[in-house]
């Protein structure tokens, strides 16, 4: 646990995070206009999306389908019944003048999520509730100097609001738990997590308190839009929230606005302020009762989660826990490492692919389906290691060879006549050559500075350019100089 | 009044069926039958042009061996209804200039069955009144007239002009929504008959919303079966609104057979109110005498939490309301003011100018009985009293299969009348808004006339999507009441 040290002693910090994801569907939570992003203004907004007298909301099944995945996949209970609820306020960019989401009944109740840490250590944080909504339009102020213009395209489109528990303690955490809440959503397909496109934003509640104190005052901060923001948000809310309290001042309950620019936030409302939402059923839309027999058939159809995934790597492949998570991260990241260990040494594999090929991945800005290697020829490479054909040193050549080619580990060794020489005689003769010319070395290691021997490799794999295979010239060294 | 105005629904179809008549010639009588009762204001716009193209395009229809439940039969829309390309306007300044894209399902439907479109009828603000006077285009005149006064009365609210123009003979029928007596009680006042179906049973899409767990469209005509032969063209499952039923529309005709015998119709004791005209109460009992004479039993039932139903009605109507009219903030449509100012400044002059006294009086009792702090006392109590309301229904429907009521606690009043009472406008509503908190079917039936000779209704209440039923015990009350007067409007 990190605690902050303060003038007058330590503060704890108690976040909970309030994630909106945007539900990955065609059409929209309530009509049938286009999700799809970056379109022109107005361009995806139905009858309904602009609030026309008379229209009314049809619930989207896919969408409901991709909450329940969502829970099922934070463990979470699915509520069988559900209401859609009005959040009634007013806004340029709310057409309806209220907001459709569900409130005293999610479909979504409580689940976990288990952060990996930096230090290979995991933590459990509750989930407290998902529950879908309608997102709002857009406002955009800066194109006349009177006006503000309003794109409706995201009006309507789908979001799933999931809370989590006040179970974490720093701004680490909280960054764990949004990287690993998003590997989940990608996972499950249910939000693509792009928090550039907004597709993933979140609302930081914090307050602090004296260790084993009951909760103190907390503050929202609002609509945050990078894990990197979000930390830092952190920081400066607790650093600001802690002068206040160690000068014996209060925390006023309020909701403040994080601008990235500045790393500042500043207050938005306070709870005096706070909009009425006014909350009530929706009388244009029947409680949602879903069919157990569906939600098993959702189940049925989950992939394998990141957490699962990693314990059978551990068990499977016998990877180092921290290797397995970092692999997990991604599910892309998995299937590829898959694809490369199947049938090879799953060790060897998750060290290529964590090493060198993150690494050329990283340098070269390339992603997997960018990228001039691929799985299966990395996997080749990864044989051509397996049965002598080149070293492990002349394979990482070879790699940055196949790079920037594009071409084949077996036809780069080919071509440049890498292969690893493992013919015995010829390792032989070499090695009674340099026995033969340096008898000095020979004097040092027979009076037994073992050190030598290192020396003795060096020479011959500099009269190979590094071909000769290296056990072996080690085993016909010791003979000789015997 | 021509001969062809003077028909029934159902006499004109019969006479477009046997090629007496074209649609084109009913189409006419209508539209001078609309002009000359332009005093009347029973409608926000005439659409003539409209109407006698599609008249003419019925006829080439039927020519062509086509013909719909509704074929070439001239009607009016109340204007809560979209219909694309022509103005649409709740009745509001705030709808200022709106011309729908789209087409209600109900209207469409009606248009698919051969309909002609005469006009949009008045009413009031947003549906909100129950004697047509709160309209931002006017009151409507109801055409009957008080023996020996000729002071204009109220047709009833808020379908009042769709009631007027059927009982002035501008349309053949017209369509109507019932909140919470909207057709019902209109009816009474102008003596036709007004058909408030199940909940669910006709689609609210492309309705301009009022209460979105009351609001049901219904037919509106002068005779039982006209109204039968409407509902059949308006109701049916719509996709696009979750809250319509996905069950067969029946041939609500066919349903009107006459015989009752052994037929069970409940008398509510609750609905014997304190103050209610004894002419009111006399014509209540002839109506059990003419359901006994026909061969039905009539049993006595309660409904005790009826004396609840009005306060839950003007707390849960008013709060949907509030949120239902959120939408009209001068951004995209109908009418902006104070654009020059801030958001908010553009949402008071908008919304302060675009809206009626009573609009805004149901917007703040609604945003008040939703507010924090006030919810449960209001609105969660409402909900509960609206389902123990829903319950006394059901249980009674376990021994009876219709329940038979006065439509209303008095007969049409005069324009201006009760209008700075809104306590007593609400009671207009007091027998009609207790079905329509349980999302169950009524029909109001002229039935007999005051000592002054305006019209007084009789409403009968039935079971849930058992509207053939209702309209069977409906059609048998008619016929007993032979309810022939003809307003004062016809005469002059």
């Amino acid at each position: 646990m990190s605690l902050i040290k303060g003038k007058t002693g330590e503060w704890e910090m108690v976040i909970g995070l309030e994630v909106h994801a945007q539900v990955i569907s065609k059409s929209k939570l309530f009509s049938g206009s286009s999700t799809a992003f970056g379109a022109e203004p107005n361009s995806q907004v139905s009858l309904v999306d602009a609030a026309m007298p008379g229209m009314l909301p049809v619930l989207n099944r896919y969408c409901v389908e991709q909450a329940v995945r969502t829970g099922l996949g934070l463990k979470a209970q699915i509520n069988m019944t559900s209401v859609f609820e009005r959040k009634n306020y007013f806004y340029a960019d709310l057409p309806q003048g209220y907001q459709i989401s569900q409130y005293l009944h999610p479909i979504v109740g409580e689940g976990t999520i288990i952060l990996d840490l930096e230090d290979g250590e995991t933590r459990e944080v509750g989930i407290e509730r998902l529950h879908l909504e309608q997102d709002a339009g857009k406002s955009i102020h800066d194109q006349h100097p009177t006006q503000s213009y309003i794109d409706l395209n995201r009006s309507g489109v789908a979001l799933m609001e999931i809370v989590s528990k006040p179970d974490m303690r720093s701004a680490e955490e909280a960054g764990a738990y949004l990287r690993k809440l998003r590997t989940i959503l990608r996972y499950l397909g249910t939000c693509d997590g792009n928090m550039d496109e907004g597709s993933m934003r979140a609302d930081v509640n914090l307050s602090l308190r004296r260790p084993g104190e009951p909760l103190g005052t907390r503050t929202e901060t609002k609509n945050v839009n990078s894990i990197r923001f979000v930390q830092q948000a952190i920081e400066a809310e607790a650093k600001r929230q802690l002068a206040i309290l160690e000068e014996g001042g209060e925390i006023v309950q309020e909701t403040r606005l994080f601008d990235g620019m500045t790393g500042k936030s500043r207050s938005m409302r306070s709870k005096e302020e706070a909009h009425d939402y006014r909350y009530f059923p929706d009388p244009d839309l029947l409680p949602l009762e879903l069919d157990p027999a569906w939600v098993e058939d959702i189940k049925a159809s989950l992939p394998e989660l990141p957490d699962e995934k990693k314990t059978r790597f551990v068990k499977d492949f016998g990877l180092p826990v921290y290797d397995a998570g970092v692999l997990v991260a991604d599910r892309d990241t998995a299937a590829f490492y898959e694809t490369v260990a199947e049938g090879r040494d799953p060790k060897l594999a998750a060290n290529w692919v964590i090493g060198d090929y993150f690494g050329a991945l990283n340098k070269s800005g390339a992603d997997l389906q960018s990228a001039p290697v691929d799985a299966k020829k990395l996997g080749g490479l990864l044989d051509l290691i397996a049965d002598g054909t080149i070293s492990g040193r002349i394979a990482k050549e070879v790699f940055e060879e196949m790079w920037d080619s594009g071409q084949e580990a077996g036809a780069i060794v080919e071509a440049k006549g890498l292969k690893q020489i493992s013919d015995s005689s010829e390792i032989e003769t070499l090695v009674e050559d340099i026995i033969a010319n340096n008898p000095k070395q020979v004097e040092q290691f027979k009076s037994g500075n073992d050190k030598i021997l290192g020396w003795f490799v060096g020479q011959v794999m500099k009269a190979t350019q590094g071909k000769a295979n290296p056990g072996m010239v080690n085993q016909v060294l010791r003979q000789k100089l015997g | 009044m021509s001969d062809l105005t003077n028909l029934t629904l159902a006499e004109a179809r019969d006479l477009l069926a046997k090629g007496e008549t074209s649609s084109k010639e009913l189409t006419e009588a209508h539209i001078a039958a609309m002009e000359k009762a332009r005093s009347l204001n029973a409608f926000i716009t005439e659409t003539p042009e409209k109407a006698l193209a599609m008249a003419e395009a019925s006829d080439k229809r039927r020519k062509g061996g086509e013909a719909g439940v509704l074929e070439g039969l001239p009607i009016g829309m109340k204007d809560l209804f979209c219909t694309e390309g022509v103005l649409t306007t709740a009745a509001s300044h705030i709808l200022d200039g709106f011309h729908p894209t789209y087409e209600s399902t109900v209207s469409q439907n009606m248009w698919n069955a051969g309909a002609v479109l005469l006009g949009k009828t008045n009413l009031d603000e947003f549906a909100m009144g129950s004697s047509n006077m709160t309209s931002h285009y006017g009151g409507v005149e109801n055409p009957w007239r008080k023996t020996g006064d000729n002071r204009p009365l109220v047709p009833g609210g808020s379908s009042g002009g769709s009631a007027s123009a059927v009982a002035a003979r501008c349309a053949l029928g017209a369509t109507g929504t019932d909140t919470g007596g909207s057709i019902r009680q209109p009816a009474a006042f102008c003596g036709i008959v007004g058909m408030k179906p199940t909940y669910g049973r006709c689609s609210r899409w492309g309705i301009v919303a009022f209460a979105s767990s009351l609001d049901q469209a219904g037919p509106m005509g002068r005779s039982v079966r006209d109204t039968a032969i409407m509902l059949e063209a308006m109701a049916g499952y719509d996709p696009k609104d979750s809250t319509s039923v996905n069950a067969p529309v029946p041939n609500y005709e066919a349903a009107l057979t006459g015989d009752i015998k052994g037929m069970k119709i409940g008398i509510p004791k609750e609905y014997r109110i304190d103050g209610m005209p004894a002419e009111i109460d006399q014509l209540w009992l002839q109506g059990i005498k003419w359901l006994e004479e026909a061969g039905a039993e009539v049993v006595e039932i309660s409904l005790p939490h009826t004396h609840y139903a009005l306060p839950t009605y003007y707390i849960i109507a008013p709060a949907e309301a509030s949120s239902n009219l959120a939408r009209y903030d001068g951004v995209r449509y109908g009418l902006r003011e104070g654009a020059d100012g801030s958001l908010d400044e553009m949402y008071e002059a908008t919304r302060g100018k675009g809206f009626g006294m009573e609009v805004q009086r149901r917007i703040l009792i609604g945003t008040y009985v939703l507010s924090a702090g006030y919810y449960d006392a209001y609105y969660n109590k409402a909900r509960k009293v609206r389902s123990l309301i829903a319950r006394d229904f059901a249980q009674a429907y376990e021994k009876v299969d219709a329940i038979l009521t006065p439509s209303a606690p008095s007969a049409a009043f005069a324009m201006g009348e009760n209008m700075d009472d809104p306590i007593a406008m609400y009671m207009m509503d007091v027998f009609t808004v207790p079905a329509s908190l349980a999302g169950l079917p009524g029909i109001s039936i002229p039935a007999g006339l005051t000592q002054d000779g305006l019209p007084l209704g009789l409403q009968l209440l039935g079971k849930a999507f058992d509207e053939e039923s209702l309209f069977k015990v409906a059609g048998v009350l008619e016929e007993a009441a032979g309810f022939d007067a003809t307003p004062a409007f016809l005469a002059a």
